[in-house]
């Protein structure tokens, strides 16, 4: 049997296709560039009172107890909280943690830091750098982003973990 | 024995409605302000809170040396006028603080007591006293 070059091309794009989809099944764990959207009413009122939201994913489980357990001076300020709030968002922030998550992304994140390290802030993390090499120093220091802190400045839905590339908006 | 009649049940019905309805503010700016100027008056039994001196606190810039940090006054991050937005050093908006902007402030005392907590230790490296809080209220709560 002999095929005609189109029946060759809609061979290919199927064989393509079946692979691409095959790699993506078999990869595991939830893929796509969002972190799973979480709720959990303390974590989303006490971490959210001064800063971004800051998404369970973006540190491992030991930078999350750290940061936890020394909430009376966190980066110059008193954040504490009474001691069943910070065990229920501890333990939240713990379930999912990068190095607790399936998740791809979160899963590159938490084996890009050392074994030994406990970084206390996302932008220090060897993937955050990776992904931010492109901007200039001086992006950071406009107006209305300030700092590496401020996720939502450019990742308008950082909160619910969506990092999306094609929902990123760098204000003048 | 005798079963609630239909009109102590519909009052009661109204009057659970009402309490769902109601916005849930535990306190309101005055009653906070009392509570504060009924304890500060435990030291001095002459005290009335006083908004000039609130507002005075409000913009008190308290040297670096005394906290060691940079922030050195409510209005900093809490903006001169606390009827405007303020911003906090990582960059986040901060509701208005005076209850004409935002009806919210000061309505939950385990709220206020936590704010001041943490934000009297920030800027001014101690506690505020009671006499601070009915002062400070006292200028917010009265601010058009």
């Amino acid at each position: 049997m002999k095929l005609s070059s189109r029946q060759t091309i809609q061979a290919a794009t199927l064989l393509i296709a079946a692979s691409v989809s095959g790699y993506l099944f078999a990869s595991g764990g939830s893929s796509g560039s969002s972190f799973a959207p979480l709720s959990n009413a303390n974590w989303a009122s006490e971490c959210a009172s001064c800063h971004t939201l800051y998404h369970p994913a973006l540190l491992p489980e030991r930078s999350w107890r750290k940061l936890m357990r020394t909430l009376g001076q966190h980066f110059g300020e008193d954040a504490s909280v009474d001691e069943a709030t910070e065990k229920e968002i501890a333990d939240f922030l713990a379930s999912n943690a990068a190095d607790r998550s399936d998740h791809r992304r979160a899963r590159k994140i938490a084996q890009a830091i050392p074994a030994g390290t406990t970084p206390l802030r996302s932008s220090e993390t060897a993937y955050f750098i990776r992904k931010h090499e492109e901007l200039s120093p001086s992006i950071w220091k406009r107006k209305a982003i300030g700092s590496k802190a401020n996720c939502i400045a450019c990742h308008a839905d950082a909160g619910q973990g969506n990092f999306d590339e094609h929902s990123i908006r760098i204000p003048r | 024995m005798h079963s609630p009649t239909p009109f102590s049940r519909s009052a009661g019905i109204l009057t659970f409605s009402l309490l769902l309805a109601w916005p849930a503010y535990a306190e309101t700016p005055p009653q906070l302000l009392r509570q504060y100027e009924a304890a500060a008056r435990q030291d001095e039994s002459a005290f009335q809170a006083n908004a000039a001196r609130g507002e005075a606190f409000y913009r008190t810039r308290q040297p670096a040396s005394t906290t060691g940090k940079a922030t050195t006054a409510c209005a900093g991050c809490h903006s001169p006028d606390p009827r405007q937005l303020g911003r906090t050093r990582a960059n986040k908006q901060i509701e208005p603080l005076a209850p004409a902007a935002n009806p919210e402030r000061f309505t939950d005392r385990a709220k206020v007591e936590k704010w001041f907590g943490r934000n009297c230790g920030d800027t001014f490296g101690r506690d505020c006293t009671p006499a601070e809080k009915a002062d400070f209220i006292a200028w917010l709560a009265n601010l058009r």
